[in-house]
């Protein structure tokens, strides 16, 4: 019992003990927060302050983490609080403010609160797969070509409830047929039911369980709008072309902030790996290590990636916050009841 | 057993569980349920849709039980009673099935049985590809846990029924069903529990209107951000599950038999007849297909990344890129061998101080050490962060993974070896002490040789449950580079064909790590142990 104690307490010890002559910082991130490992060594170079990644599951649940240990967090900074949930964090008091000498060179439009800083955008689409369509019925144009019944049987989406990309999809149907009117996003719902929608509860399950550019049985799925690039650049035998293709009507733009956890052990280096994230060395490896665009519109992309859409739906996050419950809970009974 | 022996065997089990799953859980519910209020409480139990999934929680947790064993006896029996040619091969490949993390096998399930799947059959959001997929994963439980019995259940006992007349099938029913009875129990208990606690499989089989408990309390605690209900669903599956393992330890009290255990050697024999050699490979043909179907589906896929054969996708998982596999298995291999050393160190001592009190704290304890199996993995995740912070700030610290494991693993140990302990005879230590032996000696000669042969079945099944864990890993923030079934999530997580092969491809690398593994284990076992 004692050794026992004594094994954990030497164990914590060693885990916390790697600080460096710089410092060290701890950044708390999801699952799928990627950076490529010569571009981090560059800020302990400069900075002399070494990095800690802790990655906990899915954004919601990382988001969930760092409200349940507000003030006493298990890091210095939180990378990956999306639109979506960005209110949520606010409204917990998560995050100390910090404005990054660099924030004036992010677009305005992305920019949402003092406490936190945008670091990345991501557009959430309908893809499709060009092999299933043709002259007689060519590709569908817009959301609502997917109520016709000329498209019935094609579509598969994430559930809301579940999936990030799925909340982001039925936020994007809101913002574009609204709440009330003649046709709101119900109406729309209603169509894609009687259109024989396929709902499947995460990204990996819809894309490569159903999507037939993945060999599943249907043609139109929900993605992202970087998805047909990053199926040429990990392909092998390698792709000349894109063999999917997206729909630019109906996106949703996410964008991935970052910020000063309260209470951080290190603020100072916090703020510098904040300023580092800014910085184009690692802006302009966004796109390879994670299929998003960085902020910053004067970073370089991959010569495979595209540009991207030019039109797609944003929504304020104070708005996702005070709905989100109900929505979800509307979309269920529209839905799967 | 003395009272000081008694005290010293608890202190270790019963400090790790307090520590690591009573203090997180409480302080995480009271967490949730302070946010919510009482009001939270009538918002979960008023909702209709919310009762609903409880019900098909515990409908479908049994249905896999009585399904598992039904399927796996057969086997076991055949396992266990006859020297057939491959025989502890076979017993290693129904290990694999056990420890593939749920999303990939989900995936292979879907290939055979899903929209368009091979076998021209779409079961895909119905409870019966659910059930199937259960039996898939348990039977490895069934076959050790039972087999472990089985294998030394003396044979003279049923040749003398036979001898006496009675029927192949009266024998099984009046001799040996009676003494594997405690067994059976222990198995059905973990299959019955990680049925009710199922959630990845749930999750992608049976969407979008089939969830446990389980998946709903991750539904409120990621997106919807709704923690009062998540707490409430924690605390009503737990009450759920203490029930269960009440009357469990109830059963299991009444019946375990003091009986003689004979060496495997001794009792395993040849199949005599023609028609004894076709119906065992009738038994092992078809439970070989259920264990064989999904993942021989998966090797496939492993070698048809984009269509046509070849070996592209494990050149793609050699290459590092995203996610280095020599460090992901290393660190799998490492947790697994620090969570099969807590397991022992707590679930050991628990079992031999269970089965030799017996009375109500032993059952209590029996059922708090069953616990943690029962208990949603989001919801550590989320009590160790809130818990954990005092004396020494473990939160983020990479021991709690093996310790999260081991807290899943320690029942393993404990159920495997309780109901062996149990059949250990008073007497024959009484006949070794008045021969003259010490309490000591009548300890290392009577009683140590048979608590090793189980520590040595306990270990297997812990590092087999280590290597495959995933929920409770992916609720922690953890440092470092990941376990093979997070590297998996991970790859499963960005497009591209290669990355899907990456899947598929560490998905057989972990099968074959874990064969071996398990096998290595069980070999370690000390020399003479295998003797009772």
């Amino acid at each position: 019992m004692r050794r026992l104690a004594a094994a954990l307490v030497i164990l914590a010890m060693a885990t916390g003990c790697s600080q460096r002559a710089g410092g060290s910082v701890t950044v708390v991130a999801h699952d799928f927060f990627a950076v490529s490992p010569d571009v981090l060594d560059r800020f302990t170079a400069e900075t002399g302050i070494g990095v800690t990644v802790l990655r906990g599951g899915d954004a919601g649940l990382v988001v969930n983490q760092a409200v349940l240990t507000s003030g006493n967090p298990v890091g210095d900074v939180l990378f990956g609080v999306d639109t979506t949930l960005l209110s949520r964090a606010l409204d917990a008091e998560v995050f100390d403010a910090y404005l990054s000498p660099l924030v004036y060179r992010i677009p305005t439009e992305y920019r949402a609160d003092d406490r936190v800083t945008p670091i990345d955008v991501g557009d959430v689409c309908l893809n499709y797969d060009p092999a299933a369509f043709g002259p007689e019925l060519p590709p569908p144009s817009g959301l609502l070509d997917l109520v016709d019944p000329a498209y019935a049987g094609m579509l598969v989406v994430e559930d809301p409830s579940i999936s990030s990309p799925g909340l982001a999809f039925l936020l994007s149907t809101i913002a574009i047929f609204g709440e009330d009117g003649p046709y709101t996003w119900r109406d729309f719902w209603a169509g894609l039911r009687a259109n024989d929608v396929v709902i499947a509860p995460d990204w990996g399950t819809a894309y490569y369980g159903r999507f037939s550019a993945s060999g599943g049985d249907l043609p139109i799925v929900v993605s992202y709008s970087t998805s047909p690039d990053a199926e040429v650049a990990f392909s092998d035998p390698p792709l000349a072309a894109p063999t999917t293709a997206v729909i630019t009507d109906g996106c949703f733009r996410q964008v991935e902030y970052a910020g000063v956890l309260r209470g951080a052990a290190h603020p100072e280096a916090a703020r510098k790996f904040i300023d580092f994230m800014l910085g184009l060395p690692f802006q302009e490896d966004v796109p390879g290590q994670m299929f998003v665009y960085p902020v910053r519109p004067d970073a370089t992309l991959p010569d495979w990636f595209g540009a991207p859409p030019l039109t797609a739906v944003q929504l304020d996050p104070a708005v996702i916050e005070a709905n989100r419950d109900r929505w979800v809970t509307e979309w269920s009974d529209l839905v799967l009841r | 057993m003395s009272r000081r022996t008694a005290v010293a065997l608890a202190a270790i089990p019963a400090a790790f569980l307090a520590v690591f799953f009573v203090w997180p859980m409480a302080s995480i519910l009271a967490v949730g349920l302070g946010e919510g209020g009482w009001g939270a409480i009538g918002r979960v139990l008023g909702d209709g849709h919310l009762l609903g999934v409880v019900w098909f929680t515990v409908w479908q947790a049994t249905a896999s039980t009585v399904l598992t064993i039904l399927i796996a006896l057969p086997a076991t029996w055949v396992i266990s009673r006859f020297d057939v040619p491959g025989r502890s091969l076979i017993r290693a490949t129904t290990t694999i099935p056990f420890v593939m993390p749920t999303v990939v096998v989900a995936t292979a399930f879907l290939a055979l049985v899903g929209p368009g799947g091979i076998l021209g059959l779409d079961l895909q959001g119905t409870v019966w590809i659910v059930l199937a997929a259960h039996v898939f994963f348990n039977l490895a439980v069934v076959v050790r846990l039972v087999g472990g019995v089985w294998a030394h259940l003396d044979p003279r006992l049923e040749d003398a029924a036979r001898s006496l007349g009675a029927s192949p099938w009266s024998v099984f029913r009046r001799v040996t069903l009676p003494l594997l009875r405690p067994a059976l129990a222990a198995a059905a208990s973990i299959v019955f529990l990680f049925s009710l606690t199922s959630f990845g499989t749930v999750l992608i089989l049976g969407a979008p209107r089939l969830a446990t408990v389980e998946v709903e309390i991750y539904r409120r605690s990621a997106l919807l951000l709704d923690l009062p209900a998540a707490s409430i669903l924690a605390i009503v599956q737990m009450v759920g599950v203490i029930g269960a393992l009440i009357a469990y330890s109830r059963y299991q009290e009444r019946h375990s038999i003091a009986q003689t255990l004979r060496p495997a050697a001794e009792t395993a024999r040849r199949p005599r007849s023609g028609r004894e050699w076709a119906l065992i490979g009738g038994i092992l043909g078809a439970t070989g297909a259920i264990v064989l179907g999904p993942l021989l589906v998966l090797v496939w896929r492993s070698l048809t990344p984009s269509g046509t054969l070849g070996l592209e996708a494990y050149r793609a998982l050699a290459n590092g890129e995203v996610v280095s596999v020599g460090a992901a298995a290393g660190n799998s291999l490492g947790f697994a061998a620090a969570a099969t050393l807590i397991a022992l160190g707590v679930g050991m001592p628990a079992a031999v101080l269970v089965a030799a009190r017996r009375g109500r704290l032993s059952r209590w304890f029996d059922t708090l050490l069953m616990l943690p199996l029962g208990t949603s993995a989001v919801t550590i995740g989320f009590g160790f962060l809130v818990a954990l912070d005092w004396p020494v700030d473990l939160r983020a610290s990479i021991v709690l993974v093996p310790i999260a494991h081991a807290l899943v693993a320690t029942p393993f140990v404990f159920r495997s070896a309780l109901p062996v302990l149990r059949t250990i005879r008073g007497n024959l230590r009484e006949a070794a002490a008045t021969l003259g032996a010490s309490p000591g000696r009548v300890w290392r000669e009577v009683d140590l040789p048979i608590v090793a042969r189980v520590a040595a079945v306990g270990a297997a099944f812990a590092f087999a449950v280590s290597l495959g864990e995933f929920g409770a890993t992916l609720f922690l923030a953890r440092p470092g580079s990941p376990t093979i079934p997070i590297a998996i999530y991970r790859f499963l997580g960005r497009p591209g064909t290669l990355n899907l092969g990456r899947a598929t491809a560490l998905s057989v690398v972990l099968m074959a790590i874990t064969a071996a593994a398990v096998g290595l284990v069980e070999r370690l076992r000390p020399p003479g142990s295998g003797v009772f």
